[in-house]
C-alpha cells in the first residue's frame, strides 16, 4: 500500500546523511569521549565537531551548546534551572497557554513548589503581543518562556520582539524552538535569547538527542548531576552517535533551507487551499506567519480520531488534537486556547509535511480526505441535525 | 491499540444511518466531550425488528455503536435492556481502558431509545428502563453517569 507520511511535526525519518554520520560511532569509534586512548579520542573529536556544527547552524559558538536527551530535557533544564538560579530574585514565570507539555507540565510542577506562573492567553491565531508580555512582567518575574513556533497549529511567534521586552525589564528569556530549528531561518544572536531548546528528530536527526543553547555567562545549574560531562552542566556519557546525527541533519537542513521552505510551503498551501474547499472547514493557526510544513484544520461535525483511523486505512499518517486522540476528555489545550468550542476542536486534523513529501503525496491527500470527511459526516448525528435545521 | 474487531466495526459499521420508520429514538453523549450517539429502533410486539445508529465520535464510539446494534437486533426489549457495556466490549475483543466509556455510551444509547419508545406511548420509562440517559427527554434531576 502507498504510505504518505504527513506527521513530520511528530517526528521525521532520519536522513541518509545523518544516518551515515552516526554509523561509525556505533561500530569503529565506540569509545567513551572522556577517555584518553585513541578510540575515545576519536569519539571526543566527533563530539566537538558536532557541537561546532550545531553552534554554527544556530549562529553561535560551540561553548554555548549543550547536548541533551531531547527537546523535553532541554525545556525542563532551561525552566527548572532558571527557577533555581533566580529564586532569590523571585518566583514568577511567564509562559503562554499554547506551549508544548514539556514546558507546561514543567511550569505546573514548579507551581507545586511555590512558583507562580502566568499563562499568557493567545488570540484566535495563537499569537501573543509585546504589550501582553509587557503587562505581565512583575518585579519578581525571573523567566519568560515562549515557543518559537507551535507544534499543533504552526503559528510562528515574534520571539525577537518578545525577548526584547523581557530584556528591557531584566528578565531571562527561553524559547522552545523545537518546531522551528531546521525549518525556518533562526539565529540565536539575532533573536538575543538566553536559552533555546532544540530537538534533532524534528529535522531528520535521530530521536533522543537535542540541545540547549545557553548564553555565555549564564550559569544555569545542571538538571543532571554525575560524571560532569558537558562542562559539568549535563552529566551522563555523551550520545556521540546521536550528536553526530543531529549535527549532520541540522547542517543539511540549514544548507537546503531556502529551497526546502519554498518547496514545502508551496505544497502546504496547496493542501490548505484544497482542503478549505470542504464545507465547514477552517484553518487553525496564523494564516501568514506559519511553519512551512504545517497545514492544520478543523472539520466540523466529525471527530478527529475517526479521521486519523480512516486516513490510516488509506496509508496516510496524520494527527489530531481531539480528546480521543489525546486520551482525555478535553481536546488539546492549544485548540481551546485559540478559542475553538470543544465540539469544533474535536474535529481537528494536522498534516505536517517536509522536504521528503512530493506533489503526488499532496494530490493523494487532496483526493483521499474529502470522501473520508463526507463518510464520517454521513454517520454523524450532528451533521444530520445541522442539515435538517438548514433545510427547515 | 484497537482489536481487529473494533477496526472491522469502525471501517464497516453495521446498521449505520437513519431509520425512516423508527418508533424509538435515543440520543446520548455530548458533543463537548467528543461523542454523541443516536440510536433508532423499529419496535413491534416488544421485539426490536430493526435498528440503526448515527454517531459522532472516535473509532471506538463508532465501533461500539455498531456492535451494540448488532447485539440487540431481533431481540426482545427485555433482552436489549439487559445488554451491558462489558458485553459490548467483550464482543469487540476488548477496548483500550481510556475508551471503555464508549461502550457505556452504547449501553446507554440502547436504553435511551427504549425509554423513548415507552414515553411515546405515555408510559413513564423510569421504572422499566431505569435512568434512560436521555437527559433532554427525561427532565428529571440527574444521577451520575
Ligand atoms: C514544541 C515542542 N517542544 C518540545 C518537544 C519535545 O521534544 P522531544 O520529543 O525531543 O522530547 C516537542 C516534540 O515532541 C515539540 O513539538
Amino acid at each position: 500500500m502507498r504510505i504518505v507520511y504527513a506527521d513530520n511535526a511528530a517526528t521525521t525519518s532520519v536522513s541518509r546523511t545523518a544516518l551515515e554520520a552516526m554509523l561509525p560511532y556505533f561500530t569503529e569509534h565506540y569509545g567513551n569521549p572522556s577517555t584518553i586512548y585513541s578510540v575515545g579520542r576519536e569519539a571526543r573529536r566527533a563530539l566537538d565537531t558536532a557541537r561546532e556544527k550545531v553552534a554554527k547552524a544556530l549562529g553561535t559558538e560551540a561553548k554555548e551548546i549543550y547536548f541533551t536527551g531531547g527537546g523535553t530535557e532541554a525545556d525542563n533544564w532551561a525552566i527548572r534551572g532558571t527557577a533555581e538560579l533566580r529564586q532569590k530574585k523571585g518566583k514568577h514565570i511567564i509562559t503562554t497557554a499554547i506551549e508544548h507539555h514539556a514546558v507546561l507540565h514543567t511550569c505546573k510542577d514548579l507551581e507545586k513548589h511555590g512558583y507562580e506562573v502566568t499563562y499568557l492567553p493567545v488570540d484566535e491565531y495563537g499569537r501573543v503581543t509585546a504589550d501582553q508580555l509587557r503587562g505581565a512582567i512583575r518585579e519578581d518575574t525571573i523567566l519568560v518562556s515562549i515557543m518559537a513556533a507551535n507544534n499543533e497549529i504552526g503559528t510562528i511567534l515574534p520571539i525577537k520582539e518578545l525577548c526584547a521586552i523581557a530584556h528591557e525589564k531584566g528578565v531571562l528569556f527561553h524559547t522552545d524552538a523545537v518546531q522551528a530549528v531546521g525549518h525556518i531561518p533562526l539565529d540565536v544572536k539575532e533573536l538575543d535569547v538566553d536559552m533555546l531548546s532544540v530537538s534533532a528528530h524534528k529535522f531528520r536527526g535521530p530521536k533522543g538527542i537535542g540541545a540547549l543553547y545557553v548564553r555565555r555567562g549564564l550559569s544555569l545549574p545542571p538538571l543532571l548531576t554525575g560524571g560532569g560531562q558537558e562542562s559539568g552542566r549535563r552529566s551522563g556519557t555523551e550520545n556521540v552517535a546521536g550528536a553526530c546525527g543531529m549535527a549532520a541533519a541540522l547542517e543539511e537542513s540549514v544548507e537546503h533551507m531556502d529551497e526546502n521552505v519554498k518547496k514545502v510551503s508551496a505544497m502546504r498551501d496547496r493542501l490548505i487551499e484544497g482542503l478549505l474547499k470542504i464545507p465547514y472547514s477552517r484553518l487553525t493557526g496564523d494564516p501568514v506567519n506559519r511553519l512551512p510544513g504545517t497545514a492544520s484544520f478543523v472539520f466540523e461535525f466529525i471527530e478527529g480520531e475517526s479521521m486519523i483511523l480512516s486516513l490510516d486505512a488509506a496509508g496516510i499518517c496524520a494527527s489530531s488534537g481531539s480528546a480521543c486522540s489525546s486520551g482525555s476528555l478535553d481536546p488539546s489545550h492549544v485548540l481551546t486556547a485559540i478559542g475553538l468550542p470543544h465540539e469544533v476542536a474535536h474535529g481537528s486534523l494536522r498534516l505536517s509535511i517536509n522536504e521528503c513529501n512530493t506533489e503526488e503525496d499532496i494530490d493523494y491527500i487532496l483526493q483521499t480526505l474529502p470522501p473520508i470527511i463526507q463518510r464520517l459526516r454521513d454517520m454523524s448525528p450532528l451533521w444530520e441535525d445541522y442539515i435538517k435545521k438548514f433545510k427547515a | 491499540m484497537y482489536s481487529e474487531k473494533v477496526l472491522d466495526h469502525f471501517y464497516n459499521p453495521r446498521n449505520v444511518g437513519e431509520l425512516p420508520d423508527a418508533n424509538a429514538i435515543g440520543t446520548v453523549g455530548n458533543p463537548r466531550c467528543g461523542d454523541i450517539m443516536k440510536i433508532y429502533m423499529k419496535i413491534e410486539d416488544d421485539i426490536i425488528k430493526d435498528i440503526s445508529f448515527k454517531t459522532f465520535g472516535c473509532g471506538a464510539a463508532i465501533a461500539t455503536s455498531s456492535m451494540a446494534t448488532e447485539l440487540v437486533k431481533g431481540k426482545t426489549i427485555q433482552e436489549a435492556l439487559s445488554l451491558t457495556n462489558s458485553a459490548v466490549t467483550d464482543a469487540l475483543d476488548g477496548l483500550p481502558p481510556q475508551k471503555l466509556h464508549c461502550s457505556v455510551l452504547a449501553e446507554e444509547g440502547i436504553k435511551a431509545a427504549i425509554g423513548d419508545y415507552y414515553r411515546r406511548q405515555g408510559i413513564d420509562p423510569e421504572p422499566i428502563v431505569g435512568c434512560s440517559f436521555d437527559c433532554e427527554a427525561c427532565h428529571k434531576e440527574h444521577h451520575e453517569h
